[in-house]
């Protein structure tokens, strides 16, 4: 599996396919928009019925990642739940899930879907500075790593997700499996990040720089996540 | 309008008899028949029978003895937004002639808010409507008041509304409109069918009324200066030819299977239209005023010849059109009627027609159907015996949002609907359960189902749910399509191409648009780059959708028209010795044996399959013969499939066919390729969109389509990796064998030619060679989208100046 190093602000970070962050220095992996419970919540409030299997699999990749990284440590920034009443249902993936912080030291940052991801093992923030760089939910003033946004990026007719790296914002993809996103040149986005480099991940990972040469604008501004 | 019965029926009331003799018409023996029909009735007619008149006389007579009370009496249902338009100016002629009491309105989905709005409380007499919109006013709780008044449904082009999803859809909604009116009669109106019957079948039962078919067509091959090439579809060859029959007639239609060859085509005949004479193009990529300047030219009078595709096909009117030319073979024998029909939009004069082949198989498949022609001979189209699932499952949230549902009757009504007849109480609960809950092996919504079950009765348990799903009806899913520009800078859009066809593009192809040659250069963002080739020959057509498989029955008539040499002498010579140079090479493909061969050329070694199963089936075949030949080390390399034959080349020589075509292992093949298509994706994106799990529309935002791509193919791996069982993922893969990969086809051929004949050839075959310089051949390749991206990213990086600064490290897995 290729991943993709780079430095920001000081520190060396690896960006997996899988859209999570790892920061060796620290044995940490960061991840963003986790949105466990977003198929109930979807169903309680009278929408589509998607298949109610998305806890599960974004659990077993989250376990995966750990794995193959080694971490120690796991920082999860935000929306890790669709909403308060979704950890509530849980059901039979709260054991995945416990059983996932108890073996790593977990961070819940609180974002604004899941203001506090009660009753778990873990240590619970608005945000955290670690090394001199804000870890919170949503970009405010840099240098911060942040979530919030699911950037993605079109590249070779295909959309993917993307790591956003600018000179005060390090924006992390959705790790969470039914997530939509938003087009790294938003405006939302190309305020945060104007220039820099952006990793697509997916399959593989792939740097690119931004703005991206020659682009034609894409159509920006559009959510596909439902909120 | 030409008279059959000089005599007017006394069934007609008199004032609209008058009304007739004033226009100087007198109605058609079939019209009456369908006005004196007692029960439901099918109208089978050529175009320019008078079929909608037939379909309306009911209603004007009623009104004319004073029988509109008050509420909907009439609905009539239409394909086309256009034709509600047309029907509704048509008959509002004798409505205001006569004077009667007779409101007359139109409901699609252009129709204001006020309006429906209005409708539903104060429905119009008569209604003119698409499927979709009758779906919608089900909907709602006021359809039982509605439709309760309701006497007479008018279905206009029923043959095509039958072809495809809409028309189950409209069957089921016929069903809960008999439910609701229970005395109410149906009329369906069709264009010439192999088989009334089904058709009757498929509106529920009905008496069938057939019209006078008219004189026999006077059809046959264009004759033409030089002999068709060994291949290509283009009939460029035959242009000249083409030119000399306009110039002789008053107005020409040119039909040519796609829009590509519509293009190429004109071009051909512009090339060669010596005497300037005014022709058109008239296709479904170019822009709706493009299209609309054609169709108006010609009604003036002032085209002499237009090249067109299917989009001239259904509901307009030709009245002066004197010829039809078909370009290329018309790999359907009921589409060719249907087209011929087009020639002399009138009742009494012979519809002209000439053919011309564009390759020398395709001599044989113009043949073949001019003899199926000439024996009044229809093929069928296949239709699943079942309607759709993914239909049934949007029809039951829809009924469910006007009322609470029981369970039991809903099954007995939609049994009633004729595509439904033959559901089983199995498949219908698990539709049921799927509006119910997801239809999931986890039963995780329990608390959240979507309908509960109360006191007998499936109510919706979320009032808020109903918004989102009418906003969603509908059984259409169109494909994504890209722009493409010229050059990297924004240049010039050209037209536009479905996703799928762009996808599969490599840097350096060339293909055809908007009247050029282009080379394809990048992919990026939503638009395709390319660069005009104006000196290179287009080596891919712009492609959409499946291309139209020759049928069945056309296919065998040409594989018995090869086999039998007594009916060779209705062959040309050049086609005639090419087969008996066939049969001393190799071998001569016969019924009830399945052929192939082998031979070596330039280092590579081909082998050939004269399947006769079709486009799309050979194309299915290719995928998964090159699959277990590289299992059998025998290193295919690229194949290329026709409608008549597939064509593999690789390394190593087929000696024994045999087991690359055991029935089992292609089965088991057939199901490991789908599960990793690209187009199963695709196709598990329109079930999931009809039955209501991927919702288009969502109160205040619109997903875009390219984002419902994206979400479908996540839920797509999400359930097959944790309910690989669940209905969605039936129907899409029963479609899926059936539509895209045509494998009905492939098991028929392997069913009914279980003998195999291989020979090993000395050389290239006359069978073969044609093959080899087909156009669309497929390179085996595998990780090709992931080299796509590698290369674009590093382009990038490189154009921007940058090297990936960071390391990208290979880390085991």
């Amino acid at each position: 599996m290729k991943t993709c190093s780079f430095r920001f602000h000081d520190q060396d970070f690896i960006a997996r396919p899988s859209g999570a962050l790892f920061w060796p220095e620290r044995g940490a992996l960061i991840v963003a928009d986790l949105h466990l419970g977003k198929s109930g919540r979807m169903a309680r409030h009278g929408g589509a019925l998607l298949p109610p299997f998305e806890t599960r699999a974004t659990l077993e990749r989250l376990a995966a990642e750990l794995h193959d990284t080694g971490a120690a440590s796991l920082i999860c920034l935000g929306d890790s739940f669709d909403d308060d009443a979704a950890i509530m249902e849980l059901g039979a993936e709260r054991e995945m899930l416990e059983q996932i912080c108890q073996h790593h030291d977990t961070l819940w940052i609180t974002g604004n879907h899941d203001p506090a991801p009660y009753g778990l093992p873990g240590k619970v923030a608005d945000q955290q500075q670690i090394a001199g760089l804000h870890l919170r939910h949503i970009a405010e003033t840099g240098p911060d790593i942040s979530g919030h946004y699911h950037p993605k990026l079109r590249l070779a007719g295909q959309r993917l997700p993307a790591f956003l790296i600018g000179d005060a914002h390090l924006i992390l993809p959705a790790f969470g499996a039914y997530t939509g996103g938003l087009d790294h040149d938003a405006p939302a986005l190309a305020a945060l990040v104007p220039r820099g480099r952006a990793i697509v991940a997916g399959r593989d990972v792939h740097m690119v720089p931004l703005p991206l040469p020659r682009i034609i604008a894409s159509r920006a501004g559009r959510w596909s996540a439902k909120r | 309008m030409p008279a059959f019965d000089q005599t007017l029926p006394e069934t007609l009331p008199a004032p609209l008899a008058r009304w007739f003799d004033a226009q100087g018409w007198s109605p058609h023996r079939h019209q009456m028949q369908m006005l004196q029909a007692e029960r439901n009735a099918l109208l089978i007619a050529p175009t320019g029978g008078g079929k909608t008149l037939a379909g309306f006389l009911a209603t004007l007579s009623a009104a004319c003895r004073g029988e509109m009370g008050a509420g909907l009496h009439t609905l009539y249902v239409s394909p086309l937004k256009a034709l509600t338009h047309d029907i509704g100016r048509n008959l509002a002629r004798p409505v205001a002639d006569l004077g009667l009491t007779c409101r007359i309105e139109d409901r699609t989905g252009d129709t204001p808010a006020t309006q429906r709005a209005r409708q539903r409380v104060d429905p119009p007499h008569v209604l003119l409507t698409t499927p979709e919109s009758l779906a919608l006013m089900l909907s709602y709780p006021e359809a039982p008041k509605i439709f309760g008044s309701l006497v007479r449904v008018v279905i206009d082009e029923i043959h095509a509304l039958a072809e495809s999803k809409r028309g189950d859809q409209l069957m089921l909604c016929l069903s809960r409109l008999r439910s609701l009116a229970p005395n109410m009669q149906v009329a369906g109106l069709s264009a010439t069918v192999e088989n009334p019957a089904a058709l009757a079948q498929f509106m529920g039962g009905a008496e069938i009324v057939v019209a006078d078919a008219g004189p026999q067509p006077d059809i046959a091959m264009l004759p033409t200066s030089a002999a068709p090439p060994w291949s290509g579809a283009g009939g460029a060859y035959a242009a000249r030819d083409v030119m000399r029959a306009v110039a002789d007639a008053r107005l020409t239609l040119v039909f040519i299977n796609t829009r590509a060859q519509a293009e190429l085509f004109f071009q051909a005949l512009w090339a060669v239209n010596d005497e300037n004479l005014p022709i058109g193009l008239h296709h479904g990529s170019l822009s709706r005023d493009a299209r609309r300047r054609v169709e108006a030219a010609m009604a003036e009078g002032a085209l002499r010849a237009v090249v067109a595709t299917g989009s001239l096909d259904m509901g307009l009117d030709w009245g002066d059109v004197d010829l039809v030319i078909q370009i290329g073979a018309p790999k359907n024998i009921k589409r060719l009627v249907q087209r011929i029909g087009r020639a002399n939009h009138r009742f009494d004069t012979p519809s002209r027609a000439r053919i011309v082949p564009a390759n020398r198989f395709e001599v044989l498949e113009c043949i073949a159907a001019l003899q199926a022609v000439e024996a009044g001979e229809l093929d069928g189209d296949g239709r699943a015996p079942v309607g759709g699932l993914d239909v049934l499952c949007q029809h039951i949230l829809l009924l469910a949002c006007g009322a609470p549902l029981d369970a039991d009757a809903l099954f007995a009504e939609v049994t009633r609907a004729g595509p439904y007849m033959g559901l089983s109480r199995t498949d219908f609960d698990a539709c049921m359960d799927f509006a119910a809950t997801g239809g999931y092996a986890l039963r995780a919504y329990d608390r959240w189902q979507r309908l509960v079950l109360r006191d007998g009765l499936w109510h919706l348990r979320d009032p808020r749910a109903a918004r989102a799903i009418r906003m969603n009806i509908g059984t259409i899913v169109a494909p994504e399509l890209l722009t493409v520009r010229r050059g990297p800078r924004g240049g010039a859009p050209l037209g536009e191409i479905e996703e799928s066809f762009a996808a599969a593009l490599s840097p350096g192809d060339t293909f055809l648009i908007g009247g050029q040659t282009v080379r394809y250069d990048r992919l990026r963002v939503m638009i395709v780059e390319v660069t005009p080739q104006p000196t290179r020959e287009p080596k891919i057509a712009v492609f959409n959708g499946l291309k139209m498989a020759t049928s069945t029955e056309l296919s065998a008539r040409v594989l018995g028209l090869i086999g039998d040499r007594a009916a060779w002498a209705a062959l040309p010579d050049h086609i005639s010795d090419w087969l008996a140079l066939q049969a001393r090479v190799s071998r001569l493909p016969q019924p009830g044996t399945l052929t192939s061969e082998c031979f070596q050329r330039g280092g590579r070694w081909y082998f050939a399959l004269y399947s006769f199963a079709g486009r799309n089936a050979n194309q299915t075949l290719g995928l998964l013969l090159t699959h277990r030949m590289e299992r059998d080390a025998l290193a295919p390399l690229g194949f290329v499939a026709t409608d008549y034959a597939c064509l593999i080349w690789g390394l190593e020589p087929v000696r024994d066919p045999a087991p690359l075509l055991d029935p089992e292992g292609l089965r088991a093949g057939l199901q490991d390729w789908l599960a990793e298509n690209a187009m199963m994706k695709r196709n598990f994106r329109s079930v999931a969109t009809v039955a209501g799990l991927i919702q288009r529309n969502l109160p205040g935002a619109r997903k875009s389509g390219k984002q419902a791509t994206f979400s479908s193919d996540i839920l797509y791996d999400t359930l097959r990796k944790f309910d690989p069982d669940h209905v969605l993922l039936q129907i899409t893969r029963a479609e899926s064998m059936r539509g895209l990969a045509d494998f009905g086809r492939i098991e028929e051929m392997l069913r009914t030619r279980a003998q195999l004949v291989h020979s090993m050839a000395p050389h290239v075959t006359p069978f073969a060679a044609p093959l080899m310089l087909e156009a669309g051949r497929i390179p085996i390749k595998g990780a090709a989208s992931a080299r796509l991206l590698e290369d674009e990213a590093a382009r990038m990086m490189a154009e921007a100046g940058l090297t990936l600064e960071g390391i990208v490290a290979k880390t085991p897995v």
